[in-house]
């Protein structure tokens, strides 16, 4: 039996954008007075624990998950909103951003390849230019008191983009047609509340498109909206990929929106990828009995439905973070778990091309 | 006859900046053990629709006119008292929307299912526990719950409890206001899942008010979509489902994303109308792709197409 995990970070292609090398995120619980004088150890939330991935130029790379798998951490490991807590972040910047960091020493390898992680001085700033982040939520992502010309000059001002307030008016104008809020004129005034949930979240792709980024973080960027203009916001996002160039990390819990829109799906529990794999595939052809669980749930439009009760092979709820189950961490609630999957975690191996699983019931050779 | 019907109801907010009409001229029936769903987009008026059947609209909002008979009596003509003692949470009940933050911290859940069994039935603590303990078991959870608070319970779990005070006093119909946003897919299913047995084995009958018509169909028998205020279409649902007739129905029928279909989706361009400047004629016609002059100058009639099957769409008028 081979137990050996593939590194899925040797599959580097010249077309890769982004390397995640087992990545740890570790948040301390907060002890009290009392634990501190007992000598009780610290407890850690292992939000992300041990995460590894490419990301292709191009690409809709989507991460899914029940909240709390640690998926929005990875994506602000990513954007380096939070310091990751071991592992490595690869990312291969615009030719911009490479001459910074060369002029400030920074080691780059051969492929092109820079370290983001602990990048400090003239190169961070340049990386925030490049990766920029979608937020979920539309309505508390915007200050309220300032207007949309406002909130989209802001980060040109900071990037010192745009010589006079001519040039930076010309570049917000462009970016609201971009996002087809037009005429532009008529939204440049407005406050957050004079919006609806749909233009608010266009206000967002435009002020995270306005300092021209090659990657996009976007964390769960329709949930909040409604169903009927959900697609809308979908078809803009795929739209400006193409007309932009950009690579979208895509974050959801909604696997029907993940299959529409994602080229590749990776499955998030407790901290770990436990399926990876071509969107249709993983899909179509679920091997991990979580990832099997997951589309099970998802509701179909189709009335005959109600008249069955929905089986979905899951036992239970999400186990807390700070004590994660030995083993396979979805033994707990496997319906399949055997007494391997106790005792020892499973390889994360290839079960067939480019479609990766970490599950004992899938080792059969 | 129909244990709820409710008949040209409208209910509009008074606000310094003008009248809101957030429901305006509804009329609609639900029979006995049937499952009503109402869908449409936020602020089309579907919570207010529920909140009126309750009674419970908050000011500056009011029923302005219409009836809702409950059971043979006409709600909106009761006195507050009357209300009480018949039927709120007797005949009707309701699970909230964020029933996450539905629940009292500071009292146990026991405490605050017990509740409604000793104001509005007389039974001691100790009788209504065991009531308690009964209803938390039908909605899947273990009666020893009844000691703990709520913080100490999971998002799912907190879920059932609010179902569990919702069926506590055996209602004839309860209102559900989009009671599994903010859970996640596989508690989602669970709780659908829950709603389905209690349909079968309560037979009370339900409303069901969610803007995801994929979650819909998994359990209305009929549908009605709103859209500003009135209701658009309404029908059995597999009749909705598969033969839309309102272009709004069909628009939002085309937006869903399938998980294995592979055909683009579709959306429905512009926003929704300000509630207090609504457009003449057809409501939804700024933003129908069929739209005729009379559209715009009329308003369409609520048609009977099929038996039990009413659209309000020009396209529908037969001349």
């Amino acid at each position: 039996m081979n137990e050996e995990s593939v590194d899925l970070t040797e599959k580097v292609s010249p077309n890769t954008v982004l390397v995640l090398k087992n990545v740890k995120k570790y948040f301390p619980v907060k002890r009290g007075i009392l634990d501190v004088l007992l000598r009780k150890p610290v407890l850690y939330v292992k939000a992300v624990d041990g995460v590894s991935f490419c990301v292709e130029t191009g690409e809709v790379f989507c991460l899914v998950g029940e909240s709390g798998c640690g998926k929005t951490t990875t994506g602000r490991l990513i954007t380096r909103l939070i310091k990751l807590t071991s592992g490595r972040i690869l990312y291969k910047p615009k030719e911009e951003t490479l001459e910074i960091a060369k002029a400030q020493g920074l080691n780059i390898d051969d492929r092109g390849f820079l370290d983001i992680s602990f990048v400090k001085g003239p190169t961070d700033k340049a990386l925030r230019r490049d990766i920029q982040m979608i937020f979920q939520d539309p309505y508390g992502s915007l200050d309220p008191r300032q207007t949309v010309y406002s909130a989209l000059e802001e980060p040109l001002l900071i990037h010192k983009i745009g010589s006079s307030r001519n040039e930076r008016y010309e570049l917000v104008v462009k970016a609201l047609e971009e996002v087809k809020l037009v005429p532009p004129e008529e939204f440049l005034g407005r406050f957050p509340h004079m919006l609806s949930g749909g233009q608010r979240q266009r206000v967002n792709i435009a002020r995270a498109l306005i300092l021209r980024p090659k990657l996009i973080v976007a964390d769960e960027p329709v949930s909040m909206l409604d169903v009927s203009i959900r697609a809308e916001i979908l078809q803009l996002m795929l739209d400006l990929k193409e007309s932009r160039r950009l690579t979208y990390i895509f974050i959801t819990h909604d696997l029907a929106v993940a299959s529409y829109i994602c080229n590749k799906i990776a499955v998030m529990y407790l901290g770990k990828i436990v399926e990876l794999g071509e969107t249709r595939k993983v899909i179509d052809n679920p091997y991990h009995p979580y990832t099997k669980a997951l589309i099970a749930a998802v509701p179909e439009p189709d009335p005959s439905n109600r008249f069955r009760i929905r089986e979905v092979p899951i036992i239970g709820e999400v186990p807390s973070a700070v004590a994660i189950p030995s083993g396979c961490r979805f033994h707990t609630r496997c319906l399949y778990a055997m007494d391997i999957c106790k005792r020892k975690e499973p390889p994360f191996i290839e079960v067939e091309p480019d479609h990766y699983v970490a599950c004992w019931l899938h080792m059969k050779k | 006859m129909p244990l709820l019907e409710v008949k040209n109801l409208k209910t509009y907010f008074f606000t310094v900046r003008g009248i809101v009409r957030a429901v305006d001229n509804v009329s609609l029936s639900i029979g006995e053990g049937e499952v009503l769903g109402l869908a449409g987009e936020s602020g089309c008026g579907k919570s207010t629709l529920g909140y009126s059947i309750m009674r419970l609209v908050p000011p500056p909002g009011r029923i302005v006119d219409g009836k809702i008979i409950f059971d043979g009596n006409d709600i909106t003509r009761m006195s507050e008292h009357e209300l009480r003692s018949k039927v709120r949470w007797k005949g009707i009940s309701m699970v909230f929307q964020g029933a996450m933050n539905a629940l009292n911290p500071v009292y146990t859940v026991g405490h605050q299912v017990a509740e409604p069994l000793i104001v509005h039935k007389g039974l001691t603590k100790h009788e209504a526990l065991e009531h308690v303990k009964e209803a938390l078991k039908m909605v899947g959870l273990s009666p020893e719950i009844v000691r703990r608070y709520p913080h100490e319970l999971s998002g799912g779990m907190k879920q059932r409890v609010v179902i569990a005070m919702a069926i506590i006093l055996r209602p004839k119909l309860i209102i559900a206001d989009e009671p599994t946003t903010a859970l996640d897919v596989v508690i989602q299913a669970q709780i659908m899942n829950l709603f389905k047995k209690l349909k079968r084995e309560l037979k009370s009958s339900m409303i069901f008010i969610t803007h995801d018509l994929s979650l819909l169909s998994e359990l209305s028998d009929k549908i009605a979509i709103m859209y500003a205020g009135k209701i658009v279409e309404i029908g059995p649902s597999e009749n909705v489902y598969t033969d839309p007739k309102h272009p709004y129905t069909q628009g939002l029928l085309r937006s869903i994303p399938r998980l294995h279909g592979k055909e683009k989706i579709t959306w429905i361009p512009g926003v929704p109308p300000d509630l207090r400047r609504p457009p003449p004629g057809c409501r939804f016609h700024p933003r129908c792709p069929y739209a005729m002059d009379i559209c715009k100058k009329e308003e369409p009639p609520f048609i009977e197409i099929d038996p039990g099957r009413f659209v309000a769409c020009w396209l529908c008028v037969k001349r």
